[in-house]
């Protein structure tokens, strides 16, 4: 039966969330937008207090640990649908988001390597790596969005596997304890040859080249690393080492099905957050938002008000669908990237148009409008860029493979 | 749900949803071979019915009537996040689907240049039992629960056949959903048969005047109480088979209380009507209705003028009309894709072009947007929360999003798509609507 509605099951959840970033992201904020590369300590103290609860804890999805392949635990507790672990951390990511969407890629264990680990480990490598921090390594200087580019390799001596390359963009590279390495097994043999690899962060193959300055995120640290005969072992390719001349690469790819609607949810926090404080600017300001009159019979502020919640609507929904999909087991690739290019664009949009509305106050660092609107911008950038988005999208709406549809 | 199915099967007519659940319920036979004969049976047996300003003079009886008014009860949500429609909207869908893909979306290129809906047309939709889905059991509704999900799927799916036919054909259910919501036994047993009945009557909800910035809460259309009832005066326009119309439900500002539905009959004293054509709908055969002095009884004004009614009523259509922008939405999206893979340009299909490729992303993507929040405001509306903020926010991606739909997909045909061989301009036009209409529908 049709409902759009957040289940009450999850209020605790959304609640605690809120708590945290009201209470611990918020009052950071500022902090580490200006100590770029500081390492937050107050999230290690949180951190340890989330790993305190137990595994179900309400806290545990508040990364993106939580998204992971449908049924994972999660009793169906109701026939006919499922609101599982991928809903609930969309909703937490979010709240988390509304905080602070730096801290919350800073969040010790909770890296989008998790996901990837999550999402595509067996049980042994689930054993070892589970409750690790774990970052994602995939760009390098000569392939960002075409991931299939990537000229790190991964030979195959004895037991182990050596890695030579160099990665760029780590998010959370520095303090995390795991990298999750894509490299190529075969460059001859294109995206098929593609795998994941775990390498511990401590691994003397795993050089720190420099981490960087950015335009936003700036509590969360972005490292840039070369690979020289970098040595892990055997089992620490995620996945199977066959080489499958199709569907191989798909497997790695599956990740980004459950990283996706996150990335859209830390988007649907950003933008929340901008839109409440917007709200209070605005009726400060004696503007009054009227659902009944239509907007065009209101004030400018007023009409651009409901158009920006108009958008966070839609992208919300789009990404609670993506998410709903995952927990039941259907296949969301192509509302994955939906979630994630709306959610993506309106955010940089509202948060944008918001710090407009808001003036000087939105504009200045005595506020937090700028800063959201500096932090939002990354959000339709990685993960996918909104364009790989709408490539993604129109090669499943049009049947075109990435050779026709380029 | 066996239930909901015996009700149906009861309750509808002989032939329309009866045949229609049967056949739209049969998984194992090939519909597609079997609608012919399906549609023969259907439509093979349908009364035409031509009505002219001439038939607008139906005397609207009493009937039996019940010591307090039907409702119909509401389903109580599981409480969990579910996209899944229920068996029963699934099928009802699937049904109205067909109906719209078939015999709307053919007959619409006409309809549309003669600003009328084929009267065979109308019987068929009527048979189809639109105007039954919001009226209580009781008096003959098709359907247990109360479902503005439900109206929503069914407005979607016809207007992925074509809009201004989806508004002829809805029209009337409007009313009889208005009636059924909020009239009292009195008014239910004066005009509720009529819409469960063989021959349906054209009517309509009238809400929108003609002038910029209209805003439906303050509304120029004025109802003075006198002799014991009410004198109506005011304009109506782009009133759906308004030159039809037998019977009208017509928002006025009460003196003294704000605005206020009353039902009025076309056969009162001091209503004329005028064809208003507009850029699109036009199969709706739109009208402007002047009410001078029109005299109406006491027992005209609906739900005792409840502020909170009107506002539901208001937001109600709003969620109707993004219902119709997702449903035509749809057909662009679904008519664009077939031809820009087919459509070549410097040796290759343009569909390879990224300029091409994103711009159907960006219409899938806003048309789910769309969908899924206007799939929300109904279901909260169901669920007894508020639901006018929703409502807004739908419209208001209905206003922006669904009308660049319209726009982007024009421009994917490039001229092609700025002449009527294609349906692509119409819809153009029509999408226009749906964001700058209130009232005429309700879900």
């Amino acid at each position: 039966m049709i409902n759009l509605e957040v289940p009450k099951k999850f209020a605790t959840l959304v609640g605690q969330a809120h708590q945290m970033a009201a209470e611990v992201m918020r009052p950071n904020s500022r902090k580490y937008d200006r100590a770029e590369h500081a390492r937050p300590k107050e999230l290690d103290m949180l951190a340890a207090v989330i790993k305190g609860m137990n595994e179900g804890g309400a806290l545990s999805g508040a990364g993106a640990a939580g998204a992971s392949r449908s049924q994972n635990g999660d009793s169906a507790d109701h026939a006919g649908t499922r609101n599982g672990s991928n809903l609930a951390t969309v909703l937490s990511v979010a709240e988390v988001c509304w905080g602070d969407v730096g801290l919350l890629l800073s969040m010790p264990g909770q890296g989008l390597g998790n996901s990837a680990i999550a999402a595509v480990a067996d049980e042994e490598q689930l054993q070892r790596f589970g409750g690790k921090w774990a970052a994602m390594a995939i760009t390098e200087p000569e392939a960002g969005s075409d991931s299939a580019a990537i000229r790190t390799t991964a030979r195959l001596e004895g037991d182990e596997y050596v890695l030579n390359g160099e990665k760029i963009f780590v998010t959370a590279g520095d303090r995390a304890e795991l990298i999750v390495v894509w490299a190529s097994l075969d460059r001859d043999q294109g995206r098929a040859a593609i795998k994941s690899f775990v390498v511990e962060r401590d691994n003397p193959g795993l050089k720190l080249d420099r981490l960087e300055h950015k335009l936003g995120i700036r509590a969360s640290d972005t490292a840039n690393f070369v690979l020289s005969d970098c040595r892990v072992p055997k089992g620490n390719l995620l996945g199977s080492p066959e080489i499958k001349a199709k569907g191989g690469f798909s497997g790695v790819m599956q990740t980004f099905d459950n990283t996706r609607p996150l990335v859209a949810a830390m988007a649907l926090g950003v933008a929340r957050a901008c839109l409440e404080e917007t709200r209070d600017r605005l009726t400060e300001a004696g503007i009054e938002i009227d659902y009944d009159a239509p907007p065009i019979a209101q004030s400018a502020a007023a009409a651009e008000f409901i158009a920006m919640e108009a958008d966070y609507e839609a992208a919300r929904l789009l990404t609670l669908q993506a998410a709903w999909m995952a927990d039941n087991g259907k296949p969301n690739s192509l509302q994955a990237s939906m979630a994630k290019a709306k959610a993506g664009r309106v955010g940089t949009e509202i948060a944008l148009r918001c710090v407009a509305l808001c003036g000087t106050v939105g504009y200045g660092e005595g506020e937090l409008l700028e800063k959201w609107a500096r932090d939002a911008k990354i959000l339709d950038i990685f993960e996918g860029t909104q364009q790989i988005q709408l490539l993604v999208i129109a090669r499943l709406l049009l049947g075109k493979s990435s050779s026709e549809l380029k | 749900m066996p239930r909901q199915q015996q009700n149906l099967t009861e309750r509808s007519m002989a032939i329309g949803l009866k045949a229609l659940n049967r056949f739209a319920a049969s998984p194992v036979v090939d519909r597609l071979g079997l609608r012919d004969p399906a549609e023969r049976f259907l439509y093979g047996a349908s009364k035409t019915t031509v009505r002219t300003a001439a038939s607008a003079g139906r005397t609207f009886a009493a009937a039996q009537k019940l010591a307090t008014p039907a409702r119909q009860p509401t389903t109580k949500p599981s409480g969990l996040f579910d996209l899944t429609p229920t068996d029963e909207q699934q099928m009802l869908r699937e049904a109205v689907r067909d109906f719209a893909l078939h015999r709307l979306r053919p007959a619409a290129l006409e309809a549309d240049a003669a600003c009328l809906a084929p009267p065979e047309l109308l019987s068929q939709s009527d048979e189809l039992g639109l105007t039954m889905i919001g009226v209580p059991e009781e008096l003959g509704g098709a359907v247990a629960e109360r479902s503005a999900v439900t109206a929503v799927l069914m407005s979607e799916a016809l207007a992925q056949g074509d809009m201004g036919l989806a508004v002829a054909c809805l029209a009337p259910a409007a009313v009889s959903t208005a009636l059924s919501l909020w009239g009292d036994e009195e008014q239910q047993a004066t005009y509720l048969h009529e819409f469960v009945g063989e021959r349906i009557p054209a009517a309509s909800l009238a809400v929108i005047e003609p002038r910029a910035l209209f805003d439906p809460f303050k509304l120029q259309t004025r109802a003075r109480p006198a002799n014991g009832g009410y004198v109506l005066s005011g304009v109506k326009s782009l009133v759906p088979r308004a030159v039809a119309g037998e019977l009208f439900v017509v928002a006025a500002e009460l003196e003294g209380r704000g605005p206020a539905l009353f039902i009025v009959e076309a056969t009162a004293e001091g209503i004329s009507v005028e064809p208003e054509p507009a850029m699109g709908i036009r199969a709706a055969a739109t009208g402007r209705l002047t009410f001078e002095d029109t005299s109406i009884p006491a027992s005209a004004l609906l739900a005792g003028a409840r502020p909170e009614v009107y506002a539901q009523c208001i937001q109600l259509g709003r969620i109707a009309w993004s219902a119709l922008a997702v449903g035509t939405g749809q057909a662009v999206l679904d008519y664009v894709i077939p031809y820009v893979k087919d459509r070549k340009a410097f040796g290759e299909p343009i569909a390879n072009r990224q300029a091409i490729a994103f711009a159907v992303s960006n219409i899938a993507i806003e048309l789910d947007g769309l969908r899924l929040a206007t799939y929300r405001a109904a279901s909260r509306a169901d669920q007894g929360k508020s639901f006018a903020r929703e409502a807004a926010l739908a419209r208001r991606l209905a206003s922006e999003r669904a009308m660049a739909i319209g726009s982007d997909g024009v421009q994917l045909l490039g001229g092609h798509g700025y002449v009527t061989e294609h349906p692509v301009e119409r819809w153009y036009r029509d999408l226009r609507a749906a964001g700058l209409m209130e009232g005429v529908l309700l879900v």
